[in-house]
Parts: C-alpha cells; structure tokens; sequence
C-alpha cells in the first residue's frame, strides 16, 4: 500500500501529459489527411460524372465516397478530444496565449465546423433527394469546410511556432491579440497550408492506388478501377510535388523563425558556410557531432534549402544555443537532436518512396495495361501508407524540433502543464484513451476492408429514394 | 453594454443551442433500448437523427472554442477542474458517434447490439453529465486564489449537481421521446407517445425541484420570469403531447430548454465560475475575460456567422423534415 502511493506519487502530470497530448494528436492526424485528401477527390470525381454521366465516375464517387466517411467519423470524433485537451491538460497554457490562441479555434468552429459537418450531413443523405447540382455543391462546401478548418488550425500552431500580432500584459501575466491579421497571415502557417494540403492528397491518391490495385489483382469491376488507378497514380504525384515545393517554402520560413529546428534537423553543431553546409543522406554513428563514423553527405545542399544560395551560412546548435542563453536565460534549448534528425530524414525518404511508387506505376500501367504480375499489385497495395507514415513523422519532427518551447521564445512545455490535475488523473485518461483509440484502430481497420472489398458496383446499385413520403437512410 | 457581457450572452447562446439540438439527439439514444423491439425500429430510431447528429454535436465544439476566446480563465479553470468529468463525456461522445456510424457495417447481432450499447450509454452518460457540470458552475466549486480547482470528481457529484444531472437526462429524454413522435409514423410514433407520459411526470418533479432550488439561491427578476415560463412551456409540452399535437409540443420543449438553460446562465451572472473557498477567488466577467481587441474580432466574426450558420442549418432541417417510419427501411438492407 505504502509503496503504491509512492507510485502513484511519483507519476509526472507533465511527463504524462506529453505523452497524451502526442498519443492523441498523432492518432487524431492519422485520420485528418485522408479527410483532407479525399474530400477534394471525391468532389472532383463527382464533378466529372454530373458534367459527362459516365457511371465510372459515379461508381468511384460512391466508393471513395464511403470510404471517406468511414475515416470522416474517426476524424470528428477524436477531433473533439483536441479542443478539449488545451483546458484540460494545459490550463496554464491556455490562461497565457487563450486571448490569441483562442480566436484561430472559434474561427475554425464557427467558419469551417458547422459547415463541415452540416454539409456532410446533407450529403451523405442528400443522393437522389437534392438535385444533382445541388448536391454537388454539398461536396464542395464540405471540401471549403475542411481546408478552412486546417487553415484556422495551422493558424493557430503556427503562434506556438513563431508567435507574431501580440503583446505582453505583464499585469495579467498573458500574452493578448493586437493584430488578428499578422495571425492568419504569419508566415509559418502560409507555408505550412500548402504542405500539409498536399501531402494530404499525395496520401489520398495513394489509398485510391491502393484500393483500385486490390480489386485490379483479382481482375473485378475493371472499368471503374482502372480509372481509379490511374486518377489516384496522378493525385499522388502531383501532390508529391506540391509537397516539395511548399516543403522548400517551409524550410526557408523555418531556417527564418526557428534556426535552431533547422539545425537539429542537420544535427549541424558548427555554424556551416557553402561546401561545408552539406545535407547528409545517411549517418552512422550517435548523430551527436563527437562520434560519427560515416556518413554519406551532399556538399552545398543544406546551404541551398536554408537560404536558397550555394555560399550561405546555415547557423549550428553550439552558437545558437549560446544566443538563447543569452537571450532567455539559462538552460538548454536543444531538441532532442536524434530524434529530429531522424524524423526530418525518414519524412523526406517516405515521400520521395510514394512518388517514385506512383510514376513506376504510371509507366507500368499506361495503355490499359493491367496483366501485371501478383507483388506489383501487392506492392501498391503495401505503399499506401508509406506517405501517412511520413505526414506522422514530419508532424513529430516539426513538434518535438519546437522543443523546450510550448510556445517559442515565450513559454516552456514545462509550464504549461495544468497545475491542478494529478498525475493519477492523467495516467486515467492516458490509459482511456489508449484502450479506446486502439480498440477503434482494430475496428476501423476491418470496416475500412469490408468496404473496399464490396466494391463500387452494390453502392451504385442501391435503390435511390426519390419518393417524397420517404427518406434516404443511411445508418 | 461592455462586450465581455456580450460575450457572456454569447458563450450562453452556444450552449443553449448545443443542449437544444444534441438534446434531442441524446434522448432519441437514451430511447433506442425502451423504444426500439426489434433493428428495424432502431433503425428508424436512429435514421430520424442520422443526418443531422454531427451538426448538432459541432455546437459543443464551437461552444467551447468560443468560451477559450472569450474566457480564457473560465476554459482554463473549468476544463482543468472538470477533468475527470470531462474525459467521462468525451469517452461518451467518442463512443456514440462511431456507434451511429458503424452499426450498420456489419451484420451479426452482437455487432449490432454492441454499438446499440454504446449509443445509449453514450447518450445517456453526457445528459446527466452535463447537468452535473452546469449545476456546479452554479453553485461554485473550490477555486483558490489562482483560481485552480482544489475538489475531485466527488466533488462535483454532490446532491445539487445530481439533481441538475437528473434534470438534464429527464428533460432530453423527454425532448427526444417528443422528437421521436414529430419524426416517425406508425406503431414507434405511438409508443414515444406514451413513453413520453411516464419520462415527462418524472423529468417534471425533478426539473421543477431543481430550477427552484437554483432561483432562490440567486434570485432575480430575470431569472424568475425565466424560470416561470420555463415551468409553463414543461407542462404545456406534455399536454399537446397527450392531445397529439407533436409540432406544438416539439416547439414547447425547445422553449423549455432555452430558458431553464438561460435561467441557470442568469442565476450564475455575473460570475462565470465562482469560488465556495472565498468569493474573492472567484471567476467573473470580467477578471476572466479576453482583451478588449480580442473580443471585438470575435464579435464582428460571430455576428457574421451565427445567422449564416441558423440559416443553413435550418435548410439543412428543412430537407430533412419527412417523418420516417418502418416502410422507410429498405427491406433486406442493414
């Protein structure tokens, strides 16, 4: 009993916390990517059968279309632990930056959730009841809905990166709101819009690859799946390179507000210039700067991505470290640096993996070609999360490389924490979670399965209530 | 009037319009097991709120991230206070909202059973959690001078917040039995209706008890005429409901929840959350409010937004106005 208490004693709100706030945050965007990606296909898709009524593209409206809402679900319902979490979790987080940082969320629930949520509403149970016009439009509002909801929210990330339009209230001890506009413009979330927006379609495509390649292996509904194939090949790749593109952009707005990120992604520990401000593709050893026994390196390169030069100087951990002691005191203000340097290089490497997948794969199957061999099919299948993965660990590295900061340059993670909750209270929910999130990853899983082995023609075949005594059931 | 007041009405606003709206839904849930006899009742059941759960659910969402701008304090102190509470609700909302999605995924009985579990525990769980909530931000909890809340969650399960839980559950049961018969036709119609008699005697006993406890304890003039109408419009619902005048009742209901709701945001005004360990500690309008700049943003956004918000939400209603009944469900689907 005695030692029990000493247990439960020793349990750290704030260790717990971190551990939740990730747990949740990364299950919650294993979901948002494909909604984000999905949503503007699938209203692509049906924008393409009401113009030419080709039923190919309605068959795949309607799959896709399903396989969207399974994975919506899971979206909105972990989404609502996000919002909640802030008061929860990090009450004293949220007395200081809530007059800025509250405004980007009820921007985001007021402009993007209603509309998201009551035009999926209407049409998932708008088919054959609106007309067909209008129910097109219900897709794009809901598309305008959930990218408008991702704005407001990298908005809002982006003040804890690169905090800008505030002041100081020294009397109420928080920071306070003087310029809403310097907030939705700041220049960390004009970047970091476009990247995640891509990625997301990268990732979407790659599911279409994946589902279409299912049924193609089996030689079934090889109309429609052909042209998923193909549609979701493009999808990723033009989203692959939309993903580079604004991932230079990010980089460039990094190595600007967050040096020290950019150098932990490096594990650059000497302030570098020109030849010496090389990339490394791969290192062996403790990437800690002491003991590196071998590394493959590309002279220049990291001086182009930081400054967009060959002869610029990209600042190292020792003398920025050095600055931010001098700035804000003692301390260390290093990420983990094996963990960002690691992140930043398998986020890189999955997303160069899914393009390469998705042009291989437009050269295999060009001119109606689908005889292929059984592992080219399985390797699309298998390739499908390669870009998930990536958008996780991108998200991990630009998380934890904003380390010791909760928000940079004013507050510390350490002081966020809520200081009334107990370490009991956290494990509770940390464990609440878990069981509930796992157990729906298990069941998500099989749904998410069964409806891409049903195929797209029973959906299609469904009867349509045009009826006016009756309503379209969904559930 | 200053704007932090503005946004008090706001942030009442809100959360009046969640309780109204999923209101109903959690009752049509607490129902599924009473009303439901075989699935193809249940799914009636559940299709007369398929379309329109999620954005009722959003309400709460907005309502909180409109409460963080606004009262950054307010969602500071509460959520943290709350926090066990809190995570019971949201294990709540999590697991009905996969359930209404999910259930008809599969086939088999227990497949469906288990989410018809989890659907009326789901919304049987957050109706009297929140009554539990809202009566304690009443009544006060114990804040100390930098106003942190020093109870547990047996704090909060105190006699006035149970009684404010019960208050809640019998009222939206009642709302959604009376839902539940605007929606449907046939036999299921019939049954709400008389289910609706005995949930009503009782959510009317305690709803009564509750809100007249709450107005002598702070007492004002608004808050009894709120109070008053709030009684009139419980009893008068149940009458048209026994003379099967659904839409009157239906309307009367969602009075009754506009005001007892307003009563309790006027029986707390013009604190937000106050302190039983020393009113000094307590959060009020204005030691709890966001900046002045901060809040004329916010207002200009939301004066923009909430009538476009009702106007297609009502829309959204509008389509969906047909009642369902079992002729609805297509036979041999799932």
């Amino acid at each position: 009993m005695h030692l029990a208490g000493q247990a439960l004693a020793g349990l750290d709100p704030l260790t717990l916390s971190r551990w939740q706030f990730g747990l949740t945050t990364v299950y919650h965007f294993l979901f948002v990517p494909l909604t984000i990606g999905m949503v503007l296909l699938v209203a692509i898709m049906q924008t393409a059968w009401t113009r030419t009524g080709d039923e190919k593209w309605l068959k795949m409206t309607k799959l896709f279309g399903k396989i969207f809402l399974i994975n919506f679900a899971m979206g909105v319902v972990t989404g609502i632990v996000q919002e909640f979490q802030f008061g929860m979790n990090w009450s004293d987080y949220s007395r200081f930056v809530g007059d800025v940082f509250g405004a980007p969320l009820a921007m985001e629930g007021l402009l993007a959730f209603f509309f998201e949520s009551t035009f999926i509403g209407l049409w998932i149970f708008g088919w054959g009841r609106l007309s067909k016009r209008v129910h097109l439009a219900t897709i794009w509002i809901t598309t305008f809905g959930v990218w408008a909801s991702g704005y407001f929210i990298l908005a809002a990330n982006a003040f804890m990166q690169h905090p800008v339009g505030f002041v100081i209230n020294h009397a109420k001890n928080r920071a306070q709101l003087t310029d809403i506009g310097a907030v939705l413009t700041n220049i960390v979330a004009l970047n970091q819009f476009p990247h995640t927006i891509t990625a997301s379609i990268m990732f979407a495509g790659a599911v279409m690859v994946a589902v279409a390649a299912y049924h193609l292996k089996r030689n079934q509904y090889v109309d429609s799946m052909y042209k998923s194939l193909r549609f979701g090949l493009w999808a990723s790749i033009l989203g692959g390179i939309g993903t580079v593109i604004s991932g230079d952009g990010l980089g460039l707005a990094m190595v600007q507000t967050q040096p020290m990120k950019m150098a932990a992604a490096e594990a650059l520990y000497k302030t570098s210039t020109g030849y010496d401000a090389s990339f490394s593709l791969f290192s062996w050893g403790t990437p800690d700067g002491s003991s590196e026994i071998f590394s493959v390196r590309v002279p220049y390169l990291l001086s182009f991505l930081s400054t967009h030069t060959l002869n610029g100087t990209v600042e190292g951990l020792n003398d920025l470290q050095a600055q931010y002691v001098h700035l804000y005191g003692p301390g260390n203000y290093m990420p983990i640096i094996w963990l960002t340097y690691w992140a930043f290089r398998w986020m890189i490497g999955l997303g160069m993996l899914t393009m390469l997948v998705g042009v291989v794969g437009l050269v295999l199957t060009r001119k109606n070609r689908i005889q292929l061999p059984k592992w080219v099919w399985n390797t699309a299948i298998w390739a499908s999360p390669l870009s998930l993965t990536a958008i996780a660990v991108g998200w991990t590295f630009t998380e934890m490389g904003r380390q010791p900061w909760l928000v940079f340059s004013l507050m510390k993670t350490a002081d966020g924490v809520s200081p009334g909750i107990t370490g009991l209270d956290v494990l509770i929910s940390l464990i609440v979670f878990t069981l509930i999130y796992g157990v729906l990853a298990v069941v998500e899983f099989g749904i998410l399965r069964k409806a891409v082995a049903a195929g797209p023609d029973v959906l299609v075949a469904e009867p349509e209530h045009s009826d006016d005594d009756q309503l379209t059931v969904a559930y | 009037m200053a704007l932090n007041h503005i946004w008090f009405l706001v942030v009442g606003f809100l959360f009046i319009g969640y309780f109204v709206l999923d209101g109903f839904d959690f009752g049509v849930g607490i129902s599924l097991p009473f009303l439901g006899k075989d699935d193809t009742d249940r799914r009636v059941l559940i299709n007369t709120i398929g379309p329109v759960w999620d954005l009722n659910e959003t309400w709460v969402l907005v309502a909180g991230a409109s409460l963080f701008a606004s009262f950054p304090e307010w969602y500071a102190s509460l959520f943290s206070g709350f926090y066990l509470a809190l995570l019971l609700i949201l294990a709540a909302l999590i697991a009905r909202g996969v359930a209404f999605e999910y259930r008809s995924k599969g086939e088999s009985t227990r497949w469906k059973a288990t989410f018809d579990w989890m659907i009326f525990v789901g919304s049987a769980l957050p109706a009297l959690l929140w009554g539990v909530a809202f009566a304690n931000i009443v009544e006060g909890v114990p804040l100390n001078a930098k106003h942190i809340y020093t109870g547990n969650l047996f704090t909060l399960l105190n006699a006035y917040g149970l009684m404010g839980g019960l208050t809640t559950l019998g009222v939206f049961w009642l709302h959604g039995l009376i839902f539940i018969t605007l929606k449907t036709d046939g036999e299921i119609k019939d049954r709400a209706r008389q289910l609706a008699k005995r949930v009503g005697y009782g959510a009317t006993v305690i709803a009564a008890t509750f809100l007249l406890i709450t107005l002598f304890q702070h007492f004002s003039v608004i808050g009894l005429l709120l109070t008053g109408i709030a009684a009139v419009a419980l009893i008068a619902a149940q009458v048209a409901n026994w003379m099967k005048r659904e839409g009157v009742a239906f309307t009367l209901m969602v009075v009754t929840i506009v005001t007892a709701v307003g009563a309790l945001f006027a029986a707390l005004y013009p604190n937000v959350l106050p302190s039983t360990t020393n009113v000094a500690y307590s959060l009020t309008i204005d030691n709890a409010s966001s900046s002045q700049y901060t809040l004329t943003v916010m207002s200009w956004v939301a004066g923009c937004m909430i009538p476009f918000v009702l106007a297609y939400q009502a829309w959204t209603y509008w389509v969906f106005r047909n009642r369902i009944s079992r002729k609805s469900i297509p036979a041999g689907s799932h």
